[in-house]
């Protein structure tokens, strides 16, 4: 609660209008607690997303801010009025669905013209606006398909459209690219990011993919276990994770668990090393040292020793190739640890690294982390 | 902060739940006064005596309503266990075969769906123009035919899930193609056998009309749906309120049964 | 060719013995009604259409429209009484959906003419629910319920109505939860989306529901026979009639020809139809 509210606060700047205000929202299924004191801004024309791994309440969320789950405790503003006691066919937020949920009775046309009849738009009006949109979203010439007529990827697209037409303030997204291959995939991150820019409504999409949060939003709640974890965005999430959760979910991180002290991090077997801590630590608790594969130096041990603030001496046990890139697996001191580190396959040296050599690791005290560790609770 | 939880009367669920009341109250009520009625004394429908057990009494004297329920058994369990024979081959070849034959399958259709009168006239005609001596075996031969077609409609909703490649796998890991049979496939779909052989055991004891129609003239072959229906067309007696609870009862356990068997089969 | 055998060995006992006592009989019936009555029964071997010209005229003509609307009837009301409580099952939570729906279907497996004398009790003179009313002071004397077309709808309504639940519950349980859910988020109201997306998209239950009631129900004997109380005739009963009775095999082959067309016509709409919302459901 605490984290978040600080989040909340410095993140209410004057500079963008909030669109919907999520105060304290609880949602319990009998015994299990889905969604726990949860309190987001969603702020005008901004790409949000909502990652976790499954389970972690994100979808329950997503789902109370459309309306078809109620809340047990606390309250949706949208645009500063409470939508709470409003059914989801009353709610100016729209939400697209993971199945896509088509009508396959009907036509791409009649799909996307069902929500505007439902506002009661005839005529004229609704069939420019219901051509507009099939424009934008590229699907003119399959207006009068079936859905399924239609590949997966126009499938999506007839979904946004649908719910699109209707100009919502919000448009929520369940999970949108999961039925689709991964190429399809890729090319639809940017795809919704360029619709979403213009047509200049706020997105709220959620996903358990981090790769995806990280390309297409604007801003990131890490959820677990129906928390919010960590709400910020993408860069800030990579380089200043506020725990090992969250480090471990963005990215690869590696860990050394140890004990805090007045210098840093004292690890079994491997003595005292230095990174930077954001203040959630105390000396004698136990956290971990995290640093990012491309954050480690590794040299030969015969070459000249490392002049960074923490060296380590280790053996190479495997080499992954990842084509652009090679992954050198190092097992440091007495347990073995091993650390990961990443260097372009370009570098100079690259290719002289075999298994079974004795090596170096080395890395500054400002590119490693001392987080508490949270990765039992 | 307000602690709130909207709550929607729903009146569509509200009317949905009293209609499901009302179907079953529709669905049982008939079944439970014919049930209650049996043990009246009085054997009337509007006048209560007391509980009895007069008419089941009665019923185990009946000598002609003893030799039909035993008529009913033997046709009941040879045309099943024909039928169930005839079906699961049927049911395997049609399912192996890659290509649908719309002949077949309108012909495993059409027993299913041909009306009861139609198939009795029909077999009548066949038995007539044959010359052929009517009795219980001509009902039995005339009941393997629905039975056939019910038969085969089960065991294929279970080889629609059943994996053909086990057989591959058993064949390549040296087996023949009847040890195959017997020892991979067969106990893989057993428990739709096991259904479908019920299913027409139960059709069977119920099946009224063709059996009417195929069981010539004498007494001696009557079965237990037709000695009800002439107990039913030419005098109630409250002898066959008791009937009725034993024959419902019966089927009810055999549902019973069937639903366990399928139960079983989906958590295996 | 050792393929072939084996697919022969499975399928050929069963094969044989369906055409034996299924094809050739309905074969034998299909010729019949093409030959005339001899004057003691019997089947005279002349060429004739006179059967089939006997079977539209007016009197038997009757006979026919009054069983089409008998099973009409029926399978309209029975389509009233399934529907929303198809829906309240499908709707129920999932673990109790199988209990309700076993509930339902339980009556169907017993014996159908204790079913249908079930009704007999009910709808007697001295019958229960007679007895009610007169007990309740609701009538003055006890009503004819019994022995008329009211009563042999009843029963043929509940005889089938458990099948009908069962096939329109499965396409109601087929759909995707979020197409209704989309439906209302794209801001339609409940009956809207009810109209607009759930009925049409359920329609091939419907369709399968209709069918087999007014199939079984077109061609039945024993309901209109034991609630009609040879009051209400209807194909079944004059088929029954033309074999057991007049001794009119001709006449009655005509007729359940003339059944069996009207069936296969209903079987290829209903067919056609659910190929056409499989189109727009996959």
């Amino acid at each position: 609660m605490s984290t978040d509210g600080a989040t909340m606060l410095t993140e209410t700047g004057a500079d963008a209008a909030t669109v919907i205000r999520l105060e304290n929202i609880t949602k319990r299924f009998g015994a299990i607690t889905a969604v726990n004191d949860i309190s987001l801004n969603l702020k005008e024309n901004e790409f949000f997303a909502l990652l976790g791994p499954s389970g972690c309440g994100k979808t329950t969320l997503l789902r109370m801010i459309a309306g078809f789950e109620s809340l047990n405790e606390g309250r949706i503003l949208l645009d500063g009025k409470d939508i709470a006691p409003l059914r989801p066919n009353r709610r100016p937020i729209n939400l697209m669905f993971q199945s896509f949920a088509l009508f396959p009775h009907m036509s791409v046309r009649a799909n996307v013209s069902y929500g505007l009849e439902m506002e009661g738009v005839r005529g004229s009006e609704l069939k420019s606006r219901v051509d507009r949109i099939l424009e934008t979203t590229q699907l003119t010439e399959y207006a009068s398909r079936k859905p399924d007529q239609l590949s997966g990827g126009q499938r999506q697209r007839v979904a946004l459209a649908r719910a699109l037409v209707k100009e919502p303030r919000v448009l929520l997204l369940d999970e949108p690219l999961a039925a689709l291959d991964k190429k399809l995939r890729e090319h639809m991150q940017l795809e919704l990011k360029r619709l979403q820019h213009e047509v200049g409504i706020t997105f709220v999409v959620v996903t358990h993919d981090q790769e995806e949060a990280l390309v297409m939003a604007d801003r990131i709640a890490l959820m677990r276990d129906g928390e919010v974890k960590q709400c910020a965005s993408p860069a800030e999430l990579y380089e200043h994770p506020n725990s090992r959760f969250v480090a471990d979910f963005i990215g690869v991180m590696n860990f050394l668990d140890g004990e805090v002290s007045v210098e840093g991090v004292v690890v079994q077997g491997l003595g005292v090393l230095t990174g930077r801590s954001n203040g959630d630590t105390r000396t004698g608790d136990r956290a971990c040292l995290a640093v990012r594969p491309e954050r480690l130096t590794v040299a030969p041990s015969s070459a000249e020793r490392l002049i960074h603030d923490n060296v380590l001496d280790g053996t190479l046990t495997d080499i992954a190739y990842h084509g652009q890139d090679i992954g050198l697996h190092i097992a440091v001191g007495d347990a073995g640890q091993v650390l990961i580190s990443r260097l372009s396959a370009a570098a100079e040296g690259a290719a002289d690294f075999k298994v079974g050599d004795t090596v170096q690791v080395g890395w500054q005290t400002q590119n490693a982390l001392i987080l508490p560790d949270d990765s039992k609770t | 902060m307000s602690a709130r939880i909207p709550r929607r009367r729903d009146p569509a669920k509200l009317f949905l739940g009293g209609h499901l009341w009302l179907v079953y109250t529709f669905l049982y009520v008939p079944i439970l006064v014919l049930m209650a009625l049996s043990f009246n004394d009085l054997g009337l429908p509007t006048a209560w005596g007391g509980v009895s057990l007069k008419w089941y009494g009665e019923l185990a004297q009946n000598d002609a309503v003893l030799r039909a329920a035993l008529n009913t058994v033997i046709v009941a369990v040879v045309s099943t266990i024909l039928a169930t024979l005839l079906g699961t081959l049927l049911a395997f070849g049609v399912e192996r075969r890659q290509r649908r034959n719309n002949t077949m399958e309108a012909l495993l259709f059409a027993p299913m769906i041909i009306p009861d009168i139609v198939l009795a006239i029909a077999l009548l005609s066949f038995f007539t123009a044959l010359n052929f001596t009517l009795g219980l075996h001509s009902i039995i031969m005339s009941h393997v035919v629905f039975n056939i077609a019910f038969v085969c409609a089960v065991v294929r909703t279970r080889l629609r899930n059943f994996d053909f490649s086990i057989v591959e796998a058993s064949i390549d890991l040296g087996a023949g193609e009847v040890t195959t049979f017997r020892r991979v496939t067969l106990p893989a779909i057993f428990p739709g056998v096991l259904a479908g052989g019920l299913l027409a055991f139960t059709l069977s004891v119920d099946e009224f009309i063709i059996a009417y129609f195929t069981a010539g003239a004498g007494q001696g072959s009557t079965t237990l749906p037709m000695q009800i229906y002439s107990m039913i067309r030419f005098g109630v007696t409250p002898e066959i309120n008791a009937m009725a609870t034993i024959v419902m009862l019966v089927s009810f356990t055999l549902v019973f049964i069937s639903q366990r068997i399928d139960r079983k089969a989906i958590s295996q | 060719m050792y393929q072939r055998l084996r697919t022969f060995l499975f399928v050929g006992p069963g094969l044989a013995w369906l055409t034996f006592f299924m094809v050739v009989p309905c074969l034998l019936v299909f010729l019949y009604s093409f030959f005339e009555r001899g004057v003691y029964g019997g089947i005279v071997y002349d060429f004739t259409f006179e059967n089939f010209d006997r079977a539209f005229d007016p009197l038997y003509l009757a006979i026919l429209l009054k069983s089409a609307k008998i099973a009409g009837l029926a399978t309209l009301i029975a389509l009233l009484i399934a529907y929303p409580a198809a829906y309240a099952i499908a709707r129920a939570p999932a673990q109790r959906q199988p209990v309700y729906l076993f509930l339902v279907m339980l009556p169907f497996w017993s014996n159908y003419l204790i079913r249908t004398y079930a009704w007999i009790v009910m709808l007697n003179r001295e019958g229960l629910i007679n007895r009610a009313l007169l007990d309740f002071g609701l009538v003055g004397e006890a009503l004819p319920l019994l022995y008329n077309e009211a009563s042999v709808v009843t029963g043929l309504v509940y005889n089938y109505v458990p099948f009908v639940i069962l096939a329109i519950y499965s396409s109601i349980s087929r759909l995707n939860p979020e197409i209704a859910e989309a439906s209302e988020d794209l801001g339609a109201p409940s009956y809207k989306t009810f109209l607009r997306v759930i009925l049409p998209l359920t329609l091939p239950g419907i369709a399968a529901g209709a069918v087999f009631v007014f199939v079984l129900s077109i061609g039945n004997f024993i309901t209109p026979d034991l609630l009609g109380g040879g009051r209400v005739q209807m194909v079944g009963n004059l088929i029954y009639d033309q074999f057991l009775e007049a001794r009119d095999w001709p006449f009655g082959s005509a007729l359940s020809l003339i059944l069996i067309g009207v069936m296969m016509c209903l079987l290829f709409a209903q067919a056609v139809a659910v190929n056409r919302s499989a189109e727009g459901t996959r």
